[in-house]
């Protein structure tokens, strides 16, 4: 059993000497390398010092708001092996002097009034490095005087400076307290152990710059978003819609279906309504070719439905929706999502729509302000279903209300055009039942 | 007014500082601009370090070969005393230095940097104009505007007001490019610039004396150094006048007067055919705008920080324009961080230590601190010695007489090197082990170990190191 001797390092702004703050060990305790022994006070922050060994605290040599010289011992410990201070000398002049628990007593206890002895954190006082257990405990920092600039390689000083780390809290386990590669690896991990809690090195800024180079599908989608955002005069348009009703008929035919029959989700009767209502407006169920100058309308109802994939935005086609039954478009949704997810999907199955919805409900959002999928002419958002206190009759319900949000081609739509057309299709999902009947 | 040009980096000057920074700058693909209004390579390659490189190697072998001519030596006889042509050996070193400049050229280019020919004024920190050789016509003007400023333009010799240039009283530039020898030279400043040069025209017959102020020559290297460079100059009849202050000159047709005092006596005058002016340089901040710049000095120096930075937001200096040391290599080193720097690298300049090197005879060499300057700075030393006179190599080619030595200072408790000194002949080459081994914050243990090859000068460094320990082997 040894002692060593844990002194105050040069914690660097060039101070001379600095303050305890807090003492994270007691007399007595066991502390493990690199367990923090005490916050110390600079100008500029509060340093932590780690222990630079295993060991059982003996001795600490201050209490909080002491000032300490750079240099000066700190804190003493039991050591396994020799330490760095031979038997006997032990015990520098101490401040707070406690009894030794009799567990941590060495054998030979040296009374702590002892005269102070200097210990030096030379190359001598590292031991052969033959006696492995012993170097192990002594692989304490070279202590650097007050003044001295840290040693260590250009290379290892500009990575240091890569990293935003401050190489006087570094220690050094080279010839004459160089700072290797190594060292810095050691001092980040430890870092980085520590990160939660106070009293750190100043938070390292992040530095790296990844660049991608914009390819294939993402491309793609950039150019389309591009083009329509720059050609399209895009009119928004949001609507609360009361979906009580729609959701407990939903509901309730999920809870009745076959096993053959997919669950629905919302989609499918939001389809509904748009196959019913778009016929009263051609123009919004419509492709736009402006080079050409030409609109067509079409008698068709084929909805892009906007789904994500790993790879991005991906808009598979459900072509002649008003041939489908709210069974088959929930299991035609299910198929193109499949199937655009997989990259599957067939060319024709991500053309050709007339139409586009997109749906963000999951996530929640109050609004959004979808792009259009050009060379369409209006795109239908949905925001997420949430129960809200309304007025009905003066009598404050809970209600679920739901947001489309909507965009329209302003060059062929008419914002009253397409004022008229969402509060149709609010009107038709507020009433389910005249989604399921012919003549409304 | 001419062409227009906005560019994300402006280098101003094209010396071993700006055309560093230049270079570096268009591989990190920024876009380039160089400004110089003379050939490339500035000071240190036109009428620096390599013409005098030069002029010193031409003056030393014709010393060499007139010791042959003189008596036989070394078995070889020479039946005629050699002729020298100052003209031709101007002529080669031009040769040199046409080819260097011409290589900046084409590094400039192949770092895709564009170079503008023509003097600078700044008109703001960011803006200037070049005006080319008819500067006044507006279609030889070029604006330019950068968002990057890198200051490189350098340091011009310093002059005494006592000793105004012009005829016969010349600087370090025109003493390189003489028509013809001097028979008397006077030399004032025995610095590095004024013995490198005084050394070779006394190499080549002239008649030099030095006029020093202070009380010793190269007052930045300490005595035991400089030593050898004293001995060198007695043995070879040159006159050293420390302690004596040049008071004012005479031109006429029969050449210069120079007046001098030693001290308190008498003033004396010192008749010769031309007068080197070489009390140093100052770095060079007049003419070309600086003062519309808004940048903060520090003394004759702009100031910078650790990276170079001016007050200036983007104004970057580097190079002799910031500070001691003056020397083209740290120039090169700022510039190349500062274009690191802009690139948005994390750089800063903080060497441990910088090499100088004295062409003199012998050369001296040092990087880090003296003995002196260690124990001023309250470090225990321990320092080695090891002469030339015990290697084998420096005997085989005479560089073993001049009484040079190697010199390592450590920490006495470390032993980490914080300073290397050399001098003898051919001992600037040992310059950059040196600071290899200072940058790498070697040990006395580390140049111990470090196997050099036998036979080569640089086996006097390990032999020194090992002094320092108390084990020297050949000595």
């Amino acid at each position: 059993m040894g002692r060593h001797i844990v002194k105050l390092p040069d914690i660097g702004e060039g101070i001379a000497e600095s303050e305890i703050a807090t003492w994270r060990v007691a007399v007595g305790d066991v502390v493990s390398e690199d367990q923090p022994l005490v916050d110390m006070l600079t100008d500029k922050a509060a340093v932590e010092l780690p222990s630079p060994v295993t060991g059982t605290v003996v001795e600490l040599h201050g209490q909080a708001g002491d000032m300490i010289a750079v240099g000066s011992a700190l804190v003493t410990l039991e050591v396994d092996g020799q330490g760095n201070v031979s038997a006997g000398k032990t015990g520098a002049a101490s401040k707070v002097a406690a009894p030794l628990p009799e567990a941590a007593k060495p054998a030979a206890a040296a009374p702590s009034s002892a005269p102070p002895t200097k210990v030096s954190a030379g190359p001598e006082a590292t031991p052969a490095p033959s006696k492995r257990r012993a170097s192990a405990v002594t692989a304490a920092p070279v202590l650097r005087k007050p003044g001295d600039k840290p040693l260590a390689s250009p290379a290892v000083r500009q990575r240091a400076r890569e990293l935003g780390v401050e190489l006087p809290y570094v220690s050094g386990s080279g010839a004459a307290g160089r700072i290797t590669h190594a060292d810095l690896d050691a001092y980040l991990e430890t870092r980085e152990a520590a990160r939660p809690g106070a009293g750190r090195a100043p938070l390292a800024p992040r530095t790296a710059v990844e660049e991608i180079k914009v390819i294939g599908l993402r491309r793609k989608i950039a150019e389309a978003m591009q083009r329509a955002k720059q050609r399209i005069p895009h009119f928004a348009y949001v609507e609360e819609i009361d979906v009580t009703e729609l959701e407990a008929l939903r509901t309730h035919l999920n809870a009745m279906r076959r096993d053959d029959q997919p669950k629905l989700s919302l989609l499918p009767f939001l389809l509904r309504a748009l196959v019913q209502v778009l016929p009263r407006y051609p123009q919004i169920n419509a492709t736009y070719d402006d080079e050409a100058g030409t609109v067509r309308r079409y008698a068709a109802v084929h909805c892009g439905v906007a789904t994500q994939t790993p790879n991005g935005l991906v808009v598979p086609v459900l072509r002649h929706a008003e041939t489908l039954d709210v069974w088959q478009m929930a299991a035609e949704i299910r198929r193109l999502a499949d199937a655009a997810r997989s990259g599957k999907a067939a060319r024709e199955e991500l053309s050709g729509s007339s139409i586009t919805i997109t749906s963000l409900g999951a996530l929640g959002g109050i609004v959004s302000t979808p792009v259009i999928n050009a060379p369409e002419v209006a795109i239908i958002g949905v925001n997420k279903m949430v129960e809200r206190p309304m007025y009905q009759r003066g009598q404050l319900v809970p209600r679920l209300m739901m947001n489309l949000s909507s965009s329209f081609d302003h060059r062929i739509v008419d914002g009253y055009d397409a004022a008229e057309f969402i509060q149709t299709v609010k009107s038709a999902l507020e009433h389910p039942a005249t989604l399921f009947m012919e003549g409304v | 007014m001419g062409a227009s040009i906005r560019t994300q980096v402006l280098v101003v000057g094209g010396g071993p500082g700006g055309y560093v920074a230049a270079i570096r700058a268009g591989q990190l693909g920024l876009e380039t601009t160089l400004v110089e209004a003379d050939r490339l390579g500035g000071t240190c390659l036109i009428r620096g370090c390599i013409p005098s490189k030069a002029l010193i190697h031409v003056a030393t072998k014709y010393a060499d070969l007139q010791r042959h001519a003189a008596a036989p030596h070394l078995g070889i006889r020479l039946s005629a005393p050699p002729q020298f042509d100052l003209t031709e050996a101007v002529q080669w070193k031009d040769g040199i230095v046409d080819r260097l400049s011409g290589g900046v050229a084409g590094l400039l280019k192949k770092a895709k940097v564009r170079v503008v020919h023509g003097w600078v004024q700044f008109s703001d920190a960011k803006t200037c104009v070049v005006k080319g050789e008819d500067g006044e016509t507006p279609d030889a003007q070029t604006l330019i505007h950068a968002e990057h400023v890198i200051l490189a333009t350098g340091s011009v010799s310093a002059a005494l007001p006592q000793l105004p240039l012009g005829g016969d009283v010349i600087s370090s530039t025109e003493a390189l490019s003489l028509a013809e020898l001097p028979q008397r030279l006077v030399v004032v400043g025995a610095g590095y610039i004024g013995l490198e040069m005084g050394i070779a025209f006394a190499k080549l017959g002239v008649e030099v004396r030095f006029v020093e102020a202070m009380d010793r020559i190269l007052p930045t290297y300490d005595a035991a150094l400089v030593r050898p460079v004293e001995q060198w100059l007695k043995q070879h009849g040159v006159a050293v006048h420390l302690s004596t202050k040049a008071l004012g000159v005479e031109q006429g047709d029969a050449g210069v007067s120079l007046t001098v005092q030693s001290g308190d006596a008498a003033p004396q005058t010192l008749d010769c055919d031309k007068l080197l002016v070489a009390i140093g340089r100052r770095p060079n901040t007049q003419g070309w705008g600086l003062e519309q710049m808004a940048v903060d000095m520090n003394g004759p120096f702009v100031r910078v920080d650790a990276q170079c930075r001016t007050s200036m937001h983007n104004v970057w200096a580097i190079g002799d324009l910031v500070g001691e040391p003056m020397l083209a290599h740290k120039a090169s080193a700022q510039g190349e961080m500062v274009a690191e720097i802009i690139a948005g690298r994390r750089r800063a300049f903080e060497p441990n230590a910088i090499a100088a090197v004295c062409f003199t005879e012998p050369e001296i060499v040092a990087v880090g601190l003296s003995p002196d300057q260690a124990r001023a700075q309250h470090l225990e030393i321990v320092t080695g010695q090891f002469p030339f006179a015990a290697n084998g190599r420096s005997l085989t080619m005479q560089a073993g007489a001049d009484g040079g030595f190697v010199r390592v200072v450590a920490r006495a408790d470390t032993h980490q090197v914080i300073g290397i000194q050399a001098v003898g002949a051919h001992a600037s080459e040992l310059s950059g082990e040196f600071a290899l081994a200072i940058e790498m914050g070697a040990v006395l243990e580390d140049i111990v170990g470090t196997i050099h090859a036998h036979p080569t000068m640089s086996e006097t460094f390990p032999e020194a190191a090992m002094a320092a320990l108390g084990h020297a082997i050949h000595i």
